[in-house]
């Protein structure tokens, strides 16, 4: 096997000695990310002529929401590469992903309700955009469900891995069926090729600041956990071995 | 393919409560959200494509467990993997035994239903057809859940928890095509959409429900 290979990494061992170093920088760095963007966005930036303060919430909201249809698509592709190529690492990866997006996701209706209550004058609207982000937290809910209820961890991580695949396909259909359902009153795209509909240009470097830092935290703790993850796996295997030398 | 669906309806039938349970379900459900939103006839008739489908979707998930997980237990659906038949056959047959026992009963029943919430009289031919068309999307979905929960002893809410997400276009467009019927617009668009909905999910997920139960059968 050629050795400068990405698959190189799927083995266990070598994951957990090149995350074990890259670990402490990443989280320095999106530590720093964080801070910088966040406090270049809320006291550095001028207030939005027509939504006041209350425009800077979009720091936490964007970033958030990006990352959560983000890490849906990072577990697609992790339960992917689990599916075809039989890489433990890649399906724990996918199992460990899902909390942390399910908490973006939480964070992006969280920080939405309460920007949408002075601006849009209602916590909640039954808009697209909002609905189909409600509909991504409850497939993030049944995902971990799933995870969570089966005992045999490779059949586990075989179901989710269907579940993912198929799940993908319906969120996606859930997205642009309740754009038939509804007309939206959701802001277009923050960030978009389309220059007409993007963000002014005061709020764009710190939004693009926030948005690597909440990038980083993402790979930081999805690292974490998977090394988690891998040493309960490691638990699991020498308890078994010790039930079996008892017996 | 068509001695596994007789098999089936036949258990369904001498089981009992296979037709009469979900359909009862479903007449409680209509009956029970009158007596909680109120008994005005406008709102009713405003609220009864939703009432009406939100009904067929509980009913169906009803029944969904005993899909495959009898077969499970006594060893039928190890059976029926090793058979010449392919899986992917099994599971579509078995969906669509599922479809006969509650889909078209809730059909049928559904236009006497809709009297009671007062539906516009325009809207029952649209009722029906959304039903017949949305109905075998919601048992393969579900036969897809179950595929995935068949091995698990306390199965059921996660299959709810599971499935019902994967309702949600079936219902928006079903539900809108009703709508659309009661107030004499144009019904094209979400009968296409329902249709699409239904025969891609007819196309693809016995494929994915297939590889559920082999992972579960290993």
């Amino acid at each position: 096997m050629a050795m400068n290979s990405i698959w190189q990494y799927a083995n266990p061992k070598r994951f957990m000695t090149v995350s074990g170093y890259a670990l402490p920088p990443l989280a320095v760095a999106s530590a720093a990310f964080l801070i910088a963007g966040l406090y270049w966005g809320f006291f550095l930036t001028p207030e939005d002529f027509k939504q006041g303060t209350s425009v800077k919430i979009m720091f936490v909201h964007v970033p958030s929401v990006i990352m959560a249809t983000g890490t849906w698509f990072m577990m697609l592709i992790a339960s992917l590469i689990w599916y075809v190529r039989r890489h433990h690492v890649s399906a724990l990866a996918a199992k460990a992903a899902a909390p942390i997006g399910m908490t973006f996701t939480l964070m992006g209706l969280a920080t939405g309700a309460i920007w949408g209550q002075p601006t849009w004058g209602t916590w909640w609207e039954w808009d697209p955009q909002l609905t189909s982000f409600l509909i991504l937290f409850l497939f993030y809910l049944g995902y971990m469900a799933l995870w969570e209820a089966i005992e045999e961890p490779d059949t586990a991580a075989d179901l989710t891995a269907v579940l993912c695949v198929v799940g993908s396909i319906f969120a996606l259909l859930s997205r642009y069926a309740v754009l038939f359902w509804s007309q939206g009153i959701h802001q277009a795209a923050s960030f978009s090729l389309d220059k007409e509909e993007n963000v002014d240009n005061a709020y764009a470097l710190p939004l693009l600041i926030c948005f690597i830092g909440f990038m980083l935290l993402f790979i930081t703790l999805l690292l974490l956990r998977t090394r988690a993850e891998i040493r309960l796996r490691r638990v699991a295997a020498l308890e078994a071995r010790e039930r079996m030398s008892d017996a | 393919m068509i001695a596994v669906l007789l098999r089936d309806l036949k258990l369904a039938i001498r089981a009992g409560g296979g037709f009469g349970l979900g359909l009862a379900f479903f007449l409680i459900v209509v009956v029970l959200v009158p007596l909680a939103v109120g008994p005005e006839t406008a709102t009713l008739s405003l609220i009864a494509p939703g009432i009406l489908w939100i009904g067929a979707l509980l009913a169906c998930l009803l029944s969904l467990d005993r899909i495959f997980a009898l077969d499970f237990e006594d060893g039928s659906l190890d059976l029926m993997a090793t058979s010449p038949l392919p899986l992917e056959g099994v599971v579509v047959m078995k969906a669509l035994a599922h479809w006969i026992t509650t889909g078209l009963p809730l059909t049928l029943a559904a236009p006497v239903l809709a009297i009671l919430l007062n539906l516009p009289t325009q809207a029952f031919g649209w009722l029906m057809i959304s039903l017949v068309l949305g109905t075998p999307a919601l048992s393969m979905i579900g036969a897809f859940g179950a595929a995935l929960t068949v091995g698990l002893k306390r199965g059921g809410l996660l299959l709810s928890l599971l499935v019902l997400p994967l309702y949600v276009p079936t219902l928006i467009f079903g539900t809108e095509l009703i709508r659309r019927g009661a107030g004499d617009m144009a019904t094209t668009t979400p009968l296409i959409l329902l249709a699409v909905i239904t025969l891609g999910t007819l196309a693809v997920l016995p494929f994915a429900a297939a590889a559920a139960l082999r992972i579960n059968l290993r």
